[in-house]
């Protein structure tokens, strides 16, 4: 068994050991998908409009979380310390971490979105299979922000402040309250630099165009882009010597 | 790099940290003999854990020169030859003894069944499938040490790895450490117990981030007259200006 998948069990594991956690990422998205849907229950487009953007906000919103608090122990309590005496490399330790929250993100897109496309009966034109894709992509940039956010944090106090910081800036500016092309010039120029712009942008044109078209594609891309760069960067910080 | 002289496994010369802006350790020079246990003794804050940091490659800001297995400490070839026990719990937390046994054996790559083995070894076995966060001090540093010792390391360094632990498993740890040491493994453990560097082929005085000396314990008390290991302590502490 190599690093990744070794690290990938050791992941699993640890959440398998923690089911409250896992009852809230799978559980707490189709929930607050269906109080959605009647909020909008008297504005059916409301809901057509906003429903699909929450599909992408989820998994950036949970991975950040899960991901900078468990890289933040990994520094904290000195297994990585540890784990970096082994032949384990930075990057196939990141790996593992990907693998293992991958899985996780499929699984909570796939169950927000049979939710959401089947009893709440939202209408998608494009490929549902790549709603789930593009989820997962944004799950991997969650886990790279919440990578590098651990660096920068000495307690779990602190790296979730970084939620506030770095995330909300991007809820408010990628589409989700106001349409982009509606944004004043400065905040359409910021929203263009923000990788969640282009998972809205993905996601709007799966729910209007039929099948995979090639627009959402290309935000898929620029959305993993944008992912690898932030765990890539974020390798950086995983100093193997510490003062 | 300087060439490792026959014997030794890990030479340092002149070797100097930095902490925080400041020196911890101040140019020290010493050489660990091979297959033999070599005490690290000295009080709590006098440089151990920076030193032995410094072994394993993790340490920022070392000069001086430093070969461990006649490698550079942070050599990426050297990480499947070493093991290291830190003093605090490097294991998670949230998972059962045997998976956290299950999971570094795994980065090492080890022969099977060296994890069930190991749990034996530091009684660790009636409790392997508990969470380790359930544990107490003692059990906790022993998961440290079976994780040091998983693959086939020719080099250990185990920080504090008896603390806590009563004296009949203590006793059966140094006959561990013995075995492993008949067996060509060099150890470096440190202990701010001087009674425990009585049970060291060599012991390294540390304090203040300088080496008071390097001897067996027979030539300590005899070369300070003392009776015990504790006083040879004393009287190199008062001998130093």
């Amino acid at each position: 068994m190599n690093g990744t998948t070794a690290t990938a069990t050791r992941v699993l594991r640890q959440l398998r050991h923690d089911p409250r956690t896992v009852g809230l990422l799978l559980g707490v998205p189709a929930v607050l998908m269906t109080i959605l849907k009647f909020v909008y229950e008297h504005n059916p487009v409301g809901f057509e409009r906003a429903g699909p953007v929450l599909m992408v906000i989820f998994p950036l919103v949970t991975m950040f979380l899960v991901s900078s608090v468990a890289l933040l122990r990994e520094r904290t309590t000195g297994t990585l310390e540890r784990l970096l005496t082994t032949p384990l490399s930075r990057l196939s330790l990141l790996a593992g971490y990907a693998l293992a929250f991958t899985l996780l993100a499929t699984l909570q897109a796939g169950i927000v979105t049979a939710l959401s496309l089947g009893t709440l009966g939202l209408s998608l034109s494009g490929s549902t299979a790549l709603v789930v894709i593009l989820a997962t992509a944004v799950a991997l940039l969650g886990l790279g922000l919440g990578l590098l956010a651990s660096a920068f944090a000495h307690s779990e106090f602190q790296v979730v402040q970084f939620f506030p910081a770095t995330i909300l800036p991007q809820l408010l500016l990628c589409g989700l309250l106001v349409s982009r092309a509606h944004m004043v010039g400065v905040l359409h120029a910021i929203s263009d630099l923000l990788p969640m712009s282009y998972a809205v942008d993905g996601i709007h044109h799966l729910a209007q165009e039929p099948g995979a078209s090639t627009a959402a594609l290309g935000d898929l891309a620029i959305v993993l882009a944008f992912a690898l760069s932030a765990i890539l960067l974020g390798a950086l910080t995983l100093k193997r010597r510490t003062d | 790099m300087m060439n490792l002289s026959a014997g030794h496994a890990v030479e340092a010369h002149d070797l100097s940290v930095r902490r925080g802006g400041r020196e911890v350790v101040h140019g020290v020079t010493f050489a660990l003999p091979a297959g033999r246990i070599t005490g690290l003794i000295g009080p709590s804050g006098g440089g151990k854990t920076t030193l032995m940091r410094a072994i394993v490659g993790v340490q920022r800001h070392v000069r001086g020169e430093v070969s461990v297995l006649g490698m550079a400490p942070d050599s990426a070839a050297l990480r499947r030859r070493l093991g290291y026990g830190t003093q605090s719990l490097a294991a998670y937390e949230d998972l059962s003894v045997r998976e956290n046994l299950e999971y570094f054996a795994a980065l090492v790559g080890t022969r099977r069944g060296q994890v069930h083995e190991l749990l034996a070894r530091v009684d660790l076995q009636t409790t392997a499938d508990r969470l380790v966060r359930s544990l107490s001090g003692g059990q906790r540093s022993r998961v440290s040490l079976a994780t040091a010792l998983l693959g086939e390391p020719e080099l250990l360094v185990l920080d504090e790895p008896t603390v806590g632990l009563d004296p009949v498993l203590r006793e059966r740890l140094w006959g561990l450490f013995r075995e492993l040491a008949g067996a060509g493994v060099t150890l470096l453990v440190s202990s701010h117990v001087m009674d425990e560097a009585a049970r060291c082929d060599e012991v390294l005085l540390v304090r203040d981030g300088r080496v008071l000396a390097q001897a067996t314990p027979a030539e300590l008390t005899q070369r300070t007259g003392a009776e015990d290991l504790e006083q040879a302590f004393l009287r190199l502490v008062e001998e130093r200006p």
